[in-house]
């Protein structure tokens, strides 16, 4: 098989016109569909939050973002354009696909922060697809670099697992041992719960900066939101693998 | 425009049914011979000729080797994927099949391949409802199973371009089920459909809102079903013989079809009795037999029904759902008829499933109303819309063998990923993209779904193209791959080697073979149109009857037309078409005076000055004379 490499993607961003009008009846104001004659209207190449025409906050109901979905869904099905031409057809697939990937990717609060964030220019750690590459290439698991708070504890914690796993393959198991590292595991998954109230404070703080704020401001907060999907799955990783452990 | 009607399959293991709606309710289409379950048999007669369907089943008997069934469980599957199968059923792969070719079974001295045999069973659902409607049908939407992969659901389509089918939506059966259901309860909520069939088991939970209708997580077992069943009871009955009369019929392809045919029928009376008999003519004047009861057969089978607890707990689990949140469970699949089964879907979503529903209809009935909203719709279907999902993650194989996920399984369909690719070498025009579907992290362990090979990159340093590669999965569940490279704007050339699949070469080559049987379609066309004439001329003559021409006729001329009349009748009804065109030419014949009669009278309304459309003979005259008509063809 050929080798390839491949590069992480931006999403283009340019922002939806707002005086487009259909190509089948005139109107103006046609954004996805017609909303005078209702046909399906050519796809534009637009980011999520443009497409459900929602600013670039992080703070989102959910419930408001259901309903339009679900609206959008019912004039963008191929289902409802399956009399017309391959052209409005092939408009309908792309639009609805648009519209399952853009919902797919707000909904949830993590898949919304990682989605801005790389809209913002950044590549997530988890995302580096060329580190991975990297390193499975050269036969080695990814080494993510572990959040400075946690040092000690994920030194401490490996150890422990290093043991135990000894210990398994001799079946000389010590429940003491195991009991510690069952209250590490509890304490990290607490860690990882008391995260979310945690980037709600960075979605606020994000939500606030005016949109003419300046580059310093917006990375200020941009890099404590990576920081924290980093710690998340880092945390997430290692309880993991000590699941793994401890199920062996 | 308005006689192109849609209409929506059932394509399963064991039977197959065709239906669409009528009027606010679907409804099935039955054969010739009055019934709507159509069994998925083939088989090839002593004259060589294709038979499907319960005609069919008594050659799985008399000479098995010239009849298959169950081949849904070989669509879009290759040579590895069948081993077991093969064990299990009587299915004879072609001699000289090669690694990597498609499948191919052997009936007599022919062979076909999975989509071929399908497209057998499909010709004969498009020529039942033909004959209900007296019209062409070529259109439909057929149903797969939720859990098929992309070769399955292709190999479907694949089948319905064969048959002459334009294949406008290919429906998981659980969402076609899930939509017969909310369209006779118009309810809100939490549905999960429970669908274990002949050879596939589908397990969906669907959230019903307003008509419209949104997986939120689909999972299953392509590999189990009620044969799995009969299966296990025919090695038991096989086993007990090889005990009791010592005599070892395994490769006894006759005498282990008659054991089929008694453990089903055996399995279907203990759904209602609480004990019954096999009791088998063997060779060798032999007989076998013996008592089963319901509780024996439960114990026996409890093994295979587990096996649908672990997807439906998964989907659960994906669905982000605990049991008590479902608000009804739906069954569907003629295996749902089992107490054992009933009991155990009551207990895995703690309360009683529904079962209004015909198991065995309900999904066909489904697939028709889809075909419904396709077709534009009508006022019990109109605020109704499907949302479904593609059941196994899509992924890319990259270095060091893994898969890299690129859309999720349980996302909604249609669905896209964009990847972005470059060249290592200088001056490399092609990059191979390995695409694959499942859940495991090593490609290995994944299903190969297709190579693509992207061709005439523009030759540039290593590193510099940038190639958008997008995949779209579209609203049937099939891949879809496009590429561009994006610095000179090029859109690259995709040539796709499908891991499992006929190649577009190859179905049109099948759709012209299959000519050779559509001769019986092309049969049943001329009868068409012959009936169609005779329609015609027949509502013409009732007009005339009622015109002044018709006072001027001799009585001796009109009992000639009356005679003429009943025997056009008589040849309608039956199936000679060239008997109905002379019946037509003989009826023109003895009409012709009236024709000439009616002209003048309309000739001499006009000269008198009347308006043409203020008589009786007004719309006629415009489009000439239909009682002379039939003379021009």
């Amino acid at each position: 098989m050929d080798l390839f490499m491949t590069i992480e993607s931006n999403t283009s961003a340019s922002p939806a016109e707002a005086t487009a009008s259909c190509w089948s009846c005139g109107t103006m104001r046609a954004v996805h569909y017609c909303s005078s004659c209702g046909k399906v209207q050519p796809p534009r190449p637009v980011d999520y939050f443009t497409f459900f025409g929602l600013p670039r906050k992080l703070n989102l109901d959910t419930a408001l973002l259901e309903r339009e979905f679900y609206e959008l869904s019912r004039k963008l099905h191929p289902d409802l354009s399956a009399r017309a031409d391959k052209r409005e057809q092939d408009w309908s697939l792309e639009q609805s696909s648009l519209l399952n990937d853009a919902y797919r990717t707000l909904k949830d609060a993590i898949k919304r922060t990682e989605y801005l964030l790389r809209l913002e220019g950044v590549e997530l750690e988890e995302q580096s697809k060329a580190a991975t590459e990297k390193a499975r290439a050269a036969g080695e698991i990814k080494k993510q670099v572990v959040p400075p708070d946690l040092l000690e504890e994920v030194f401490e914690l490996n150890t422990q697992l290093e043991e135990l796993r000894a210990q398994k393959k001799l079946g000389e198991d010590d429940p003491a041992l195991i009991e510690e590292i069952g209250t590490q595991k509890l304490e990290l998954e607490q860690k990882y719960e008391s995260l979310s109230g945690e980037l709600k404070k960075y979605w606020d703080e994000w939500d606030r900066l005016p949109d003419d704020a300046a580059e310093e401001s917006r990375r200020k907060v941009r890099d404590k939101m990576v920081d924290l999907l980093n710690r998340r799955s880092y945390i997430r990783n290692l309880v993991w693998d000590v699941n793994e452990v401890l199920e062996s | 425009m308005s006689t192109d009607r849609i209409v929506g399959i059932d394509l399963g293991t064991t039977n197959s049914l065709v239906a669409f709606m009528q009027g606010d309710s679907p409804v099935v289409i039955p054969g010739e011979d009055g019934l709507n379950l159509v069994p998925s048999v083939v088989a090839l007669d002593e004259r060589d000729q294709i038979i499907v369907g319960s005609a069919a089943r008594k050659y799985l008997i008399e000479t098995p080797e010239r009849s298959v069934y169950s081949i849904k469980r070989l669509m879009g599957r290759g040579l590895e994927d069948v081993q077991e199968e093969l064990q299990l059923f009587p299915f004879r792969l072609a001699r000289d099949l090669q690694a990597g070719e498609v499948l191919r079974i052997t009936l007599g001295n022919k062979t076909f391949t999975p989509p071929e045999i399908a497209a057998f069973i499909l010709r004969q659902l498009k020529r039942n409802a033909e004959r209900f409607f007296n019209a062409p049908v070529t259109k439909a939407v057929i149903t797969v199973p939720a859990y098929f992969n992309d070769a399955q659901r292709q190999a479907t389509k694949d089948a319905g371009r064969i048959a002459g089918l334009e294949v406008l939506r290919l429906v998981n059966e659980p969402t076609a089920a899930s939509l017969a259901y909310g369209l006779d309860k118009k309810q809100n909520g939490i549905v999960a459909v429970y669908d274990l069939g002949g050879g596939t088991f589908d397990i969906s939970i669907l959230k019903l809102h307003d008509g419209i209708f949104e997986v939120i997580a689909t999972n299953g077992d392509t590999h189990l079903g009620g044969d799995d069943i009969d299966n296990l009871l025919i090695r038991i009955a096989i086993d007990d013989v090889r005990g009791d009369a010592n005599l070892d019929i395994s490769r006894n392809s006759e005498a282990v079809a008659t054991i089929r045919k008694a453990v089903i029928e055996a399995k279907i009376a203990l759904s209602s009795q609480s004990a019954t008999e096999l009791d088998i003519e063997l060779p060798q004047g032999k007989r076998y037999q013996r008592e089963i009861t319901r509780e024996q057969f439960e114990q026996l089978i409890q093994p295979i029904i587990d096996r649908t607890v672990g997807p439906c707990k998964q989907a659960l689990k994906d669905a982000g759902l605990k049991p008590q949140q479902i608000d009804e469970v739906v069954l569907v699949g003629g295996s749902t008829r089992i107490p054992k089964v009933r009991a155990l879907v009551e207990e895995l979503f703690q309360r009683k499933p529904h079962t209004d529903l015909n198991p065995d209809e309900v999904v066909a009935l489904g697939a028709a109303v889809q075909a419904n909203i396709l077709g534009g719709g009508s006022e019990a279907t109109e605020n109704m819309l499907l949302l479904d999902v593609t059941p196994l993650s899509l992924g890319i194989e990259v270095a060091g063998g893994v898969t890299d996920k690129i859309i999720l399984r349980n996302s909604t369909i249609p669905a896209s990923a964009t990847q972005y690719y470059t060249t290592q070498i200088d001056g490399q025009a092609n990059v191979a993209i390995h695409v694959l579907q499942g859940e495991r992290e090593l490609a290995k362990d994944c299903r190969s779904l297709a190579r693509f090979d992207l061709k005439g990159i523009p030759p540039m340093t290593a590193g510099m193209p940038r190639i958008e590669v997008k995949f779209l999965i579209d609203a049937n569940g099939i891949l879809h791959v496009s590429a561009r490279e994006q610095r000179s704007g090029k859109e690259s050339e995709i040539e796709v080697q499908p891991s499992y699949g006929l190649t577009d070469d190859q179905v049109e080559s099948m759709i012209l073979d299959s000519f050779d049987y559509a001769e019986e379609d092309f049969r049943q066309r001329q009868v068409i149109e012959a009936r169609n004439e005779a329609d015609t001329i027949l509502a013409a003559l009732e007009k005339g009857k009622k015109s002044p021409a018709w006072g001027q006729l001799t009585s001796d001329e009109k009992k000639k037309i009356a005679k003429f009349e009943k025997a056009l009748f008589q040849v309608k009804a039956e199936g000679d078409h060239a008997a109905i065109r002379k019946a037509i030419d003989v009826l023109n014949q003895g009409t012709m005076r009236l024709a000439e009669l009616m002209m003048d009278t309309a000739v001499s309304t006009a000269l008198k000055g009347k308006n043409m459309d203020e008589t009786d003979m007004g719309e006629r005259s415009e489009t000439g004379h239909p009682v002379a008509r039939a003379d021009f063809e």
